[in-house]
């Protein structure tokens, strides 16, 4: 067991598959001997070369295209998109090739490419460097999608991502790019679509990922300290989802505090939601299943107002006290 | 050049079966018999052949929308590209990808597409993958004149020459981008111009003579397995509507008329015959084959059964 950052730790995966498997390779802008924006890459290109750690024009539809059909002939490409937002430019190979290849041709191809781009706010980069992207690609038949919260879980879910022989968006939290963390030693692989209860509790489950894990666990510490267990679930994996985790649950605690940073309207905490209450955990609830979320804003330049838009720890615990009463 | 017989004989045959594939496919339309849409490349048919007569087996093609002649000529089954047109189980694509998407990967057919420009960035990948893989391979994207108005267009060349990768971009420019002819939506007239802003070498063939595509295919394959990127530019015209509901407002009887007078296969008989090559029974011969074939092609996938609606989730993930 190793203290490592987010950061690293996902570095260490991309460089352990590339000595384990030749077809796994990276492309994306700046990734070579810059180390990538958020230094993510740092270091690689001396170990692995240009021919696999491949610096591209800034042409991020032509970057997603080369990932595609490079996936499609024989490679396992893992492609980089600089901030999440940038996807917007590439949108037409992530939804309409690289998830419906496969489908449309009945089979005949599998699509094994992982894009990695990071999210969320809390940089100071305003409306376009600051989203956080997951319903868009949610809602895509053909794509997984993955956002983890600590080292441990970026390591072992990058690794499962580059074997899986679908397209994942793996959503990296770039405020926890920094962040330490254990991280085990050698090959372990966390497999796609488990959940992870961090915190058991009997009382309350609050369900997250990425970025806000780490406020709803403080929340819960607080919530402790009144008498209130709360259960803290992180999906890790949005898509396969872990619903039978969450009806679980939801039965055994019978009130739900969903928390995310992306926007509110259309997110993901809606789907959270709804797989609660179409499920029989309707029958077990003693309160409205309640979601937590980003404001329906684009992300301000302000540091008060951007700091503003997403749940603190403090509405969290807010929340979370009203729901439990 | 000699171009031994037998090459010759499959380029027309290719060619005939395209457009008996064509005109059968468009019978069923009006016999109601199709569900969905279809772009149909009559006119164009010695584009698809010259250039696939002009690359190796080993080699890759990326189709377009209307890429039933590029799929033909890349040596598709056609039975079971017909009984992918009628949503048939037996289809290449099991009924799920209509012609739009048609794909056969054993023939080196990695798909039809049916987002303008939208599989040029794709065949760049597949180039990069033959590169680090070190396969002997060239990989040729078909894509339209409308296409190359597209940033993928342009991103992907640029990409394809930064890196040199064995591609052949090779451009089926038939005059129009549905209604929207050539002339208006760009301001130059050779569209292989755009090919020395990415410092590759353009070219620009007939692209109603399937002899004179054949050998700039042959020519650019060799260039591009070498020295990286080429643009072909294949200039010919799209003799029926866009797709099936196309009135043809934007364009004169006269101009199709015209077109029609340089039909590819026409030209193409006439210079096998003028050379003594073939004899007109021998040509006679060919056609009643290729009617034949598509015969067959319609029985199979007529009586082909209609996918079962438990495979409806199947081959969304791997």
């Amino acid at each position: 067991m190793n203290e490592i950052t987010y950061a690293q730790a996902i570095k260490d995966a991309m460089s352990e598959e590339m000595r384990r498997d030749p077809k796994v390779f990276l492309l994306g802008e700046d990734i070579g001997a810059y180390g990538g924006a958020f230094g993510v890459t740092r270091g690689m290109l001396e170990e692995f070369g240009p021919d696999r750690i491949r610096d591209t024009p800034i042409s991020e539809a032509a970057i997603t295209g080369a990932a595609v059909g490079a996936a499609m002939t024989g490679m396992r490409p893992i492609m980089e998109i600089m901030f999440s937002d940038f996807i917007t430019i590439a949108m037409d190979q992530l939804v309409n090739q690289a998830a419906k290849a496969r489908y449309q041709f009945g089979g005949q191809v599998s699509v094994p490419m992982v894009l990695r781009a990071p999210e969320g706010s809390g940089t100071g980069a305003a409306a376009q460097h600051s989203q956080s992207i997951e319903a868009w690609i949610l809602n895509v038949p053909g794509l997984k999608v993955v956002a983890p919260s600590t080292p441990a879980d970026a390591k072992g879910l990058l690794k499962a991502s580059i074997r899986d022989d679908n397209p994942v968006v793996f959503l990296e939290q770039k405020l926890l790019y920094r962040k330490k963390g254990p991280v085990p030693d050698g090959d372990v692989v966390i497999p796609l679509g488990k959940a992870d209860v961090n915190r058991p509790g009997t009382d309350i489950s609050i369900i997250s990922y990425g970025r806000m894990m780490e406020r709803c666990l403080q929340a819960a510490e607080e919530l402790a300290k009144d008498g209130i267990s709360a259960e803290v679930m992180d999906l890790r994996s949005l898509r396969p989802l872990d619903t039978e985790a969450i009806v679980s649950s939801a039965i055994k605690t019978g009130r739900v505090l969903i928390v995310h940073e992306a926007c509110r309207f259309g997110g993901f905490g809606g789907e959270i939601a709804a797989t609660i209450c179409d499920s029989e955990a309707f029958f077990y609830l003693d309160a409205p299943v309640r979601r937590l979320a980003g404001k329906d804003v684009p992300i301000p330049y302000n540091k008060y107002l951007e700091a503003g838009i997403v749940p603190t720890t403090e509405a969290i615990l807010a929340a979370a006290r009203d729901l439990a009463k | 050049m000699t171009i031994p017989r037998e090459k010759l004989e499959d380029m027309y045959r290719k060619m005939a079966l395209t457009r008996a594939f064509e005109e059968t496919a468009m019978r069923l339309f009006s016999l109601g018999k199709v569900h969905g849409t279809a772009h149909f490349c009559i006119g164009e048919e010695a584009t698809g052949t010259g250039v696939c007569a002009g690359i190796q087996p080993q080699d890759l093609i990326y189709a377009t929308h209307r890429g039933h002649g590029q799929s033909i000529s890349k040596g598709m089954n056609v039975d079971r590209m017909m009984a992918e047109f009628l949503g048939k189980a037996t289809g290449v694509c099991k009924g799920k990808g209509g012609c739009m998407h048609i794909a056969d990967v054993s023939a080196g057919n990695l798909g039809a597409n049916g987002i303008v420009g939208g599989g040029i960035p794709i065949a760049v990948g597949a180039a990069l993958g033959t590169v680090m893989q070190k396969i002997d391979r060239v990989v040729v994207c078909f894509f339209g004149d409308g296409a190359s108005n597209e940033g993928t267009f342009h991103e992907s060349i640029n990409l394809a020459s930064v890196w040199k990768l064995p591609i052949v971009f090779a451009c089926v420019n038939n005059c129009y981008g549905m209604s929207m002819k050539v002339t208006a939506s760009m301001n130059i007239t050779d569209i292989a111009l755009r090919a020395s802003s990415y410092g590759i070498p353009g070219m620009t063939v007939d692209g109603n003579d399937v002899l004179a595509v054949y050998a700039a295919a042959q020519e650019a394959r060799e260039h591009a397995s070498r020295n990286g990127p080429v643009l072909l530019v294949l200039n010919t015209y799209r003799i029926m509507g866009h797709s099936k509901s196309d009135s043809g407002a934007y364009r004169t009887k006269e101009e199709v008329e015209e077109w029609k007078r340089k039909d590819p296969l026409k030209r193409f008989v006439s210079t096998l015959l003028q050379q003594g090559l073939f004899t007109e029974a021998e040509i006679a011969g060919i056609d009643a084959e290729a009617a034949a074939v598509i015969e067959h092609a319609v029985a199979y996938a007529e009586s082909s059964p209609e996918p079962s609606l438990d495979t409806v989730e199947q081959d969304v993930y791997a």
